[in-house]
């Protein structure tokens, strides 16, 4: 059984990441996620302190906040000149740092510390069960994720046109009255709350690995944004399920081998995909 | 009566470089109007002005006599091609229904009709063929057709084009300017950012000069002369001669 709820989250990390993936690579803010998901650190240390308990919704709140903060401040920085990824770079490595220095400052009065933070390990969701009136309802990492990535379809759904029309030609978006810069910040708060429902449960790589990889694959596989979205989701299942086994054969990590799969996955379509992979266009010709 | 557009004492900056100063003008309705004037002059900025993109440092806009804001569906816009990434994974026929996203608020999706009618634009610009083709398998020429598709979708009295003649091929050229006299002939008010001065005489009505300031606007016969674009383009106006032909001397 503890299989099949490691490769689920897996799975639903891979794909509510790789779902939202696609707008970033569209908008080519790949590193956006990159840079969010460091950023929120002191957002989830603040909200330990706050609260005093690693409850997820606290400090899922912090570090939506600081996921925000972050698309503001990287925003603003732009506005005024400074370039598109010095702007990242700086905000999130000013973000992370003050994480880490509130973590060392504060360890002793809650009990937390940087490992559990930075790397949560996919192979313990299993053992973290919600339970509610005693009834084990599954691990909690499941329904946190399940919900990000519901609440992620749900309004990308709703939205779809503004979300195509923004991530192609913004310039138009705004002369017909779609608000831009409010589809912008949706699309970040989204990244943010996806993000840190899954970092805290599986970890930075996969998070991170899982943001752009699928998105990217499916990218060089498709041409219609629809199809991209849905082979973003096929894509990231496929590594989570390849991934946990190649892990339990080799014993090795977790996380790294669905990583590492999604890689692979990428680097088959790069040299195979039927239009614009580098074999087949070698081939064609 | 109201003029389509409407601009007084417009001023623009960016990062407080001032890039448009005080420009005062009054669109006449139902003419091919061509925006001219050298690189840099606030060609763009001052489409992107009329459309409510950037904030303004003073001024206003008017759209028959109202704000832009609550004139948005009278007014159609043809971004410049690489404003854009030709590599997005949609169709053209996807883009000219994008065309069509004004009209249908914030929940309602694209139906069938809009569909048909996104079908008819791309007719009109000759591209019907090319419907379900990927948006970077076009040539350039068949991608400002299908921006302007696009526009012809929005279904406006006003329209908005930043350089749709740059990079395109002769047939393509010749496409877009029956098209702009089509939607002459609608009653429809075009303006086009423009700055191939050997057609201007051939293609507009009337025109726009400025270089940050308006230097002249008015029919063209009367406002294109030599002294005027010596004014607009300063010593960079090198006048050549067959240009020259087409200036009218006093």
């Amino acid at each position: 059984m503890t299989d099949y709820w490691i490769i689920l989250t897996g799975a639903l990390v891979a794909s509510a990441c790789g779902f939202l993936g696609c707008f970033l690579i569209l908008r080519k803010m790949a590193m956006l996620g990159d840079a969010i998901s460091h950023a929120v650190l002191p957002g989830i240390v603040l909200a330990f302190l706050f609260s005093g308990s690693r409850d997820a919704v606290p400090m899922l709140i912090g570090a939506a906040i600081f996921g925000l903060l972050t698309t503001i401040i990287i925003q603003t920085l732009r506005g005024q000149g400074v370039q598109s990824d010095a702007a990242m770079s700086v905000t999130f490595t000013a973000l992370f740092s003050i994480g880490i220095i509130l973590v060392s400052l504060f360890t002793r009065q809650v009990d937390l510390d940087l490992d559990c933070v930075l790397y949560g390990e996919i192979a313990y969701v299993p053992w973290d069960p919600l339970k509610l009136g005693g009834m084990d309802l599954g691990p909690r990492a499941v329904w946190l994720i399940g919900a990000a990535f519901f609440i992620s379809l749900v309004v990308i759904t709703l939205f779809y046109k503004q979300f195509k029309l923004c991530a192609f030609d913004p310039a138009l978006a705004a002369a017909i009255g779609i608000p831009v810069t409010f589809f912008h910040y949706l699309l970040m708060g989204l990244v943010s709350l996806t993000t840190v429902a899954s970092f805290e449960s599986v970890g930075a790589i996969l998070v991170v690995a899982m943001l752009i990889v699928p998105a990217a694959t499916a990218y060089l596989l498709t041409d219609r944004l629809s199809v991209m979205l849905g082979l973003s989701i096929g894509m990231g299942t496929t590594s989570s399920l390849v991934g946990y086994w190649i892990a339990k054969l080799l014993d090795a990590s977790i996380a790294g081998c669905m990583s590492v799969t999604a890689g692979v996955l990428f680097l088959l379509a790069f040299l195979f995909s039927p239009k614009h992979g580098v074999i087949t266009r070698w081939w064609i010709r | 009566m109201f003029a389509p557009v409407s601009i007084r004492n417009l001023s623009v900056a960016y990062h407080r470089k001032p890039v448009l100063r005080d420009i005062d003008y009054d669109a006449p309705e139902g003419e091919l109007i061509g925006i001219i004037g050298p690189n840099g002059a606030g060609k763009s900025t001052l489409i992107k002005a009329i459309l409510g993109l950037l904030p303004l440092a003073s001024g206003e806009v008017k759209i028959y006599g109202k704000p832009y804001k609550e004139q948005r569906h009278l007014v159609g816009y043809v971004p410049q091609r690489e404003s854009v990434d030709w590599d997005f994974p949609t169709h053209a026929l996807d883009v000219v229904l994008m065309g069509r996203y004004g009209k249908l608020g914030w929940f309602r999706r694209p139906k069938a009709e809009d569909r048909e009618f996104a079908l008819e634009c791309l007719q009109k610009v000759g591209m019907e063929s090319f419907a379900k083709r990927q948006i970077s398998q076009l040539s350039g020429g068949q991608q400002q057709r299908v921006f302007l598709a696009r526009a012809l979708a929005q279904d406006a009295q006003i329209y908005l084009m930043d350089e749709p003649f740059v990079g395109v091929d002769a047939a393509t050229e010749k496409a877009i300017i029956q098209i702009l006299n089509e939607l002459k002939q609608q009653k429809k008010t075009v303006l086009v950012v423009h700055h191939d001065l050997q057609t201007v005489t051939e293609y507009f009505d009337s025109i726009l000069l400025i270089n940050m300031c308006k230097i002249a606007a008015g029919p063209t016969r009367e406002v294109f002369h030599a002294d005027h674009l010596q004014k607009t383009y300063g010593g960079r106006l090198t006048v050549l001669p067959e240009t020259s032909n087409m200036i009218v001397t006093r």
